[in-house]
């Protein structure tokens, strides 16, 4: 009651466009309020529950999609020819004239590492260079702004004795083992690849027992970057060379050896030692780039 | 469907694991698990050449007392084509891994969606 009295009198004294606006304004604030909450529901909503239910729609479609492509696949994979049967189109004449003719030219007993270094050099230089840019990539991505020393060494992993006492062990002959099948590759299974995960693993090994202050007296950045430029350098010089003469008719000068021995086949013992040194200098400074930051 | 299914098994059972990889790379949200997935098909990938090239009953591709012959050995095409994607999953698992890193040391987390929406966030101030 003393409102409206209130309202009267201000009335009275002329001055309503307050009463006006007194009126309006609650008015106005249910609908202010009414939009809020649409807007309020419509962002609780797709808070809460359309991630929700977005997530399970992409799930479905996701499954969905999976599944057809395995269906696909499999029916595809029901018309393929027999396995294992010599008449497939897969055995054609390329891999015949590789077997055929593939000891007579390149001189390696094992056919796939004569087709691999010699036939299809150039896929192998190209693979390297895969793993070197990935080298490249990895350290430009996982470098540190240069620190003290004290702290790299501080992530060094602790000198465990039984791990520093079967290393000691065991590291010569994972080495051994790796230049072995480097060397081998070309008269038994094996290769740069295979031979340099090994020699890779085995200086992974001696990082991690014996700490990183004692491998960086060996492996620097510079002996790795090093290693990698002259592998690579030699392998495309090599292997350039050896196309050119090859392309031309010309002799290449380089002798084939007896099949067998360790000194035969050509171009292909050396390029496995390139590309054996390239895969060790890259398996380890993938770990290393990994733990510390730096090779 | 065509007659081969179960003779093919080699390649039925890659082609399944190309399948779960491929799953696990759209249905996990964790980073680290889509290269784990990625890795899978990969795998699939070398199982499925390394059966092409077989041939039943013949050897590997390695010249015994000078016979060479097409008759004695498998299929030398594969293995090399093997060798090439073991290369290159390598060298692709080490660049994602390391970007990864970098993408945990900005977000402190592997959650693909928690790191997006992170980035939105950060996009829109």
């Amino acid at each position: 009651m003393s409102r409206i009295k209130d309202a009267l009198k201000k009335f009275a004294d002329g001055d309503f466009i307050i009463t006006t606006k007194r009126k309006k304004n609650p008015r106005r604030r249910p609908s202010t309020h009414h939009e809020a909450t649409l807007k309020e529901r419509y962002v609780v909503w797709h808070e809460e529950k359309a991630r929700s239910f977005f997530k399970g729609m992409y799930i479905s479609a996701s499954v969905f999609v999976c599944l057809t492509l395995i269906g696909i696949l499999l029916i595809t994979v029901s018309f393929l020819p027999p396995f294992g049967n010599p008449s497939n189109p897969v055995n054609n004449e390329v891999s015949e004239r590789y077997i055929e003719k593939g000891l007579e030219e390149t001189g390696a007993v094992n056919i796939v590492s004569g087709m691999i270094l010699d036939y299809r050099a150039f896929d192998t230089f190209g693979e390297s260079h895969v793993l070197f840019t990935a080298a490249t990539g990895v350290m430009l991505l996982m470098r540190k702004k240069k620190k003290g020393k004290e702290e790299t060494d501080k992530f060094s992993p602790r000198r465990d004795p039984i791990v520093k006492n079967v290393a000691k062990y065991i590291i010569p002959f994972l080495l051994v083992f790796g230049i072995y099948i480097v060397l081998n590759g070309h008269i038994s299974p094996g290769g740069g690849f295979s031979g340099g995960a090994i020699m890779g693993a085995s200086l992974i090994l001696y990082s991690s027992a014996y700490g990183y202050r004692k491998i960086n007296k060996i492996i620097t950045e510079k002996f790795v970057k090093r290693v990698t430029f002259v592998s690579l350098l030699f392998y495309a010089c090599a292997k350039g060379y050896s196309f050119f003469t090859g392309a031309n008719h010309l002799p290449s000068g380089i002798p084939l050896g007896e099949p067998g021995a360790i000194l035969s086949s050509g171009l292909i013992l050396p390029l496995n030692i390139c590309v054996g040194l390239i895969v060790t200098c890259t398996m380890y400074s993938f770990y290393s780039l990994f733990t510390k930051g730096e090779i | 469907m065509g007659p081969n299914l179960l003779s093919n098994y080699f390649e039925t059972a890659s082609m399944i694991l190309f399948g779960i990889g491929f799953t696990t790379l759209f249905l996990q949200p964790n980073l680290i698990k889509k290269v784990i997935g990625l890795n899978i098909m990969d795998s699939a990938v070398y199982l499925f050449l390394a059966a092409k090239g077989y041939i039943d009953g013949r050897l590997a591709p390695i010249v015994v007392n000078g016979v060479t012959d097409m008759e004695a050995y498998i299929n030398p095409i594969p293995s090399g084509l093997v060798l090439t994607g073991i290369v290159v999953s390598v060298s692709v698992t080490a660049v994602s891994l390391s970007l990864i890193q970098k993408l945990y040391k900005e977000y402190h987390t592997l959650d693909m969606d928690e790191i997006l929406t992170k980035a939105n966030k950060e996009a829109e101030r």
